[in-house]
């Protein structure tokens, strides 16, 4: 190994033909979904399950390996890298639009990430059949964000047919329409609700649970209406003694003094914050693009080499926009690099997030300034990109949450020494 | 095929400059600054440890090639040592690593094989000018070819050892294009100030004015010249990573100081005013770093985008550097601004990225 920033070609590859869909199918739709929200831009979800399959992709937007050839020298793994190239690609499209891209998204992680074999075998499957198939991950309530530890939802066995009765109002569910409600242009959903089996326990009793689209008692009782990502859909979930079969628990049924259990689902984030943080830096470098285009449109050079007390004050704006998109940039590929290579990396991912959430929110509301009436008209996509942005630095660990896990990191400190 | 790795011979040089910095470097930083004096010793230990030699082809002496990434690799050690001894180190860089990228067969023979082959020896470059616009593509020290000659007329600032130098580098106009030429001990119209140049930091450093008159010269890669975008590239990641390293010393200071502070009965680090900055310090620093290393790594590799990157990197570095030393100043609090505590130094270090430039190349 030595230090290598050279782009591997399967990547390159892979940008090239996104960068076409990105255009042709996101960007030219893009403001019509944001107007029309909870409408589905089905062309752009049947293309990139047919894309996904042909490819051999299969559920989605996941971690795929190319299978070497026979005798071919064994090359280091790349998936998340890949992965997160994808992401900020389909990003700089439209975020709203990866969002809804169809496959397992967060509720396949949990699976994937805390299920027995037979568990993945049975609910993963469905991702590879013919019709776009989404799961969703319903963690978030009314009275619990940040703190999941506060989760009131509840499951209770019920000894007689052994089943789980789940009880509990979810909010903030990405895709929960779509996982749950039968369309008849998709296949057959899942959620996966977080629920205590002990509330005396803490933590420690919290577990996952696959609810089926369709299970009696679970409703979509909201549709949220949000300030961007309008074409993904955010439910409101309630579950009034919904059943679910026992085995549908991921992880122990059983509850063990340590906390095991919620780390699990931790751990999944470790995975998951890089590829939100390349989420935002599509958007950021969408909007930088957009910027420098109008700029040159209008006359307006970058100096690239000058001193900085002699530039115009956009200008340094725009150096400082290119310096902050590519430095967070090469801090996700340092943490999807850090995963693919089997690398402990939750001071680089959640660092990579704390970091991508800044840049993206500055870079786009600082576009929005200098460009003026263009950035503000409806005309330009900027004011979107804008309101688009903001989402990085709230989901998956606010900036705030992701701050804390950095500096726990940094100083040795546990979560009960830095609060 | 990306990798965030350092091969084996660059780990093995990042621990054993690491060491020389934290054992040797930081400690006497403090006492150099006050003293305005860097220890002899400690300037050629820093030396003995090889890195111009190692950065320079057999031919002309040396036991290596030069990579820009195993630079900023471990100018970032050094400088997490020290600034101004980092600096002193390897000032006789400062000459020889250009000669490197853009000298002459006749000048590599003539100057490298004596510079590597023997201790550490005060050759330095002069670049910076008295001057608020100081532009390194648009310097107001001249020169005018005169015959097989060039004639250089103007006045240097900040030059390291000048009034030791056997020879320097002098950048200066040729028609509007920036290039080096050789100037050497005692030639006509050279003048050095007997006094030296006082600085908000960098003390231990000593830095000289240079003034010329009709200074005969010999133009950096003869009579063809050179390619000044490649030096200035080496100069700004060089900037870049001594930032870094700057940063990471007061931010490894705050980080221990805020666990060991006590106030409303826990440790400082345990207030979340006080981790966050911590964690933004650290995140800041990390992004800076893996510029600075793309940044190197693309000049390496010869890519279109190398010096536009290496200008991002420097940029980004000096806004890092002042960020994070504030704030090591700031965790401090009153015992930070005390010239006792180490990080108001590195404060004072900090702010420098942004106004120096060709004090370090690698």
């Amino acid at each position: 190994m030595t230090i290598d920033f050279e782009t591997p070609k399967p990547i390159l590859q892979m940008q090239v033909m996104l960068q076409t869909v990105a255009e042709n199918m996101m960007r030219s739709t893009s403001r019509e979904f944001d107007e029309n929200e909870h409408a589905i831009p089905w062309d752009y979800v049947e293309f990139m399950h047919t894309a996904m399959r042909s490819m051999g992709g299969g559920g989605g937007l996941t971690v795929t390996e190319d299978k070497p050839k026979e005798g071919a020298e064994k090359r280091p793994p790349l998936g998340y890298q890949k992965l997160a190239a994808q992401i900020e690609m389909l990003a700089w499209g439209d975020v709203g639009y990866y969002l809804i891209t169809p496959g397992g998204g967060l509720g396949a992680a949990a699976v994937q990430a805390a299920g027995t074999p037979e568990q993945k075998a049975k609910f993963l499957a469905r991702f590879n059949d013919d019709k776009p198939t989404y799961a969703a991950m319903c963690m978030t309530e009314p009275g619990a964000g940040s703190d999941t530890s506060a989760i009131r939802a509840r499951a209770i066995l019920d000894e007689a047919t052994k089943e789980w009765i789940i009880n509990g109002e979810k909010i903030f569910v990405t895709g929960g329409d779509k996982s749950f409600t039968e369309y008849e242009k998709l296949g057959k959903g899942f959620i996966v609700v977080w629920a205590s089996i002990d509330p005396s326990a803490g933590r420690s009793g919290m577990r996952a649970f696959v609810v089926e689209s369709g299970t009696p008692g679970v409703k979509i009782t909201k549709l949220e209406h949000k300030l961007g990502i309008r074409a993904s859909d955010t439910a409101s979930i309630s579950l009034v003694d919904a059943r679910v079969p026992f085995e549908n628990v991921l992880g122990s049924p059983t509850v063990e003094k340590t906390t095991t259990g919620f780390k699990g689902a931790m751990a999944t984030f470790d995975a998951t914050r890089p590829l939100v943080a390349a989420s935002g830096l599509g958007v950021a470098r969408a909007a930088l693009e957009f910027l420098k285009e109008k700029l040159k449109e209008n006359g307006v050079e970058i100096r690239y080499g000058l001193p900085r007390n002699k530039l115009t004050s956009i200008e340094r704006d725009v150096i400082d926009m290119d310096i902050q998109v590519r430095s967070a940039w090469l801090m996700v590929l340092k943490a999807v690099w850090m995963a693919d290579n089997k690398k402990p990396n939750a001071l680089e991912s959640s660092m990579s997030k704390v970091k991508a959430g800044d840049v993206t929110t500055k870079v786009t509301q600082k576009a929005v300034e200098i460009l003026g009436p263009l950035g503000y008209s409806r005309e330009f996509l900027l004011e979107k990109w804008f309101r688009d942005a903001k989402i990085t630095d709230i989901y998956e660990g606010t900036g705030q949450i992701n701050r804390m896990v950095v500096a726990r990191q940094i100083l040795g400190y546990s979560g009960a020494e830095l609060r | 095929m990306y990798s965030f790795e350092p091969n084996e011979e660059q780990q093995m040089l990042i621990d054993a400059v690491g060491k020389y910095a934290s054992n040797d470097l930081r400690p006497a930083a403090h006492d150099a600054e006050e003293s305005r004096e860097l220890p002899k010793k400690l300037v050629n230990k820093g030396w003995e440890l090889g890195f111009l030699q190692a950065s320079t082809p057999e031919a002309y002496g040396g036991f290596g090639e030069r990579s820009a990434v195993t630079g900023v690799l471990a100018l970032e050690e050094m400088a997490f040592g020290d600034l101004a001894g980092a600096l002193a180190v390897l000032t006789p860089s400062l000459f020889a690593t250009p000669i490197l990228l853009g000298g002459s067969e006749e000048q590599k023979q003539q100057y490298l094989p004596k510079i590597v082959g023997g201790d550490w020896a005060p050759y330095t470059a002069a670049l910076m000018e008295m001057s608020f616009d100081f532009d390194p593509n648009a310097l107001k020290t001249t020169a005018k070819a005169d015959g097989d000659t060039y004639v250089l007329n103007g006045e240097k600032i900040f030059v390291p050892f000048a009034k030791d130098t056997e020879a320097m580098l002098v950048y200066a106009s040729l028609d509007g294009v920036t290039q080096g030429f050789i100037v050497t001990k005692g030639t006509a119209g050279l003048s050095i100030s007997e006094e030296r140049e006082k600085l908000m930091g960098l003390n231990a450093l000593p830095m000289y004015r240079v003034k010329l008159e009709n200074v005969a010269a010999s133009r950096l890669g003869g009579a063809s010249g050179h390619n000044f975008e490649l030096i200035l590239s080496a100069m700004r990641i060089a900037s870049a990573s001594a930032a870094v390293g700057v940063a990471r010393s007061s931010f490894e200071y705050a980080r221990n100081y805020a666990k060991e502070r006590e106030a409303f009965g826990v440790k400082i680090a345990q207030k979340q005013a006080i981790a966050f900055f911590l964690a933004e310090m650290a995140t800041e620093m990390e992004a800076i770093r893996l510029l600075t290393w793309e940044a190197a790594w693309k000049l390496d590799n010869n890519k279109d985008d190398a010096h536009t990157t290496a200008y991002l990197a420097q940029a980004g570095a000096a806004d890092m550097a002042m960020m994070v030393t504030d704030r090591g100043v700031q965790i401090y609090g009153g015992h930070g601004y005390i010239r006792e505590n180490p990080v108001e130094l590195l404060l004072r270090n900090g702010r420098g990225f942004a106004s120096l430039l060709g004090l370090v190349i690698i």
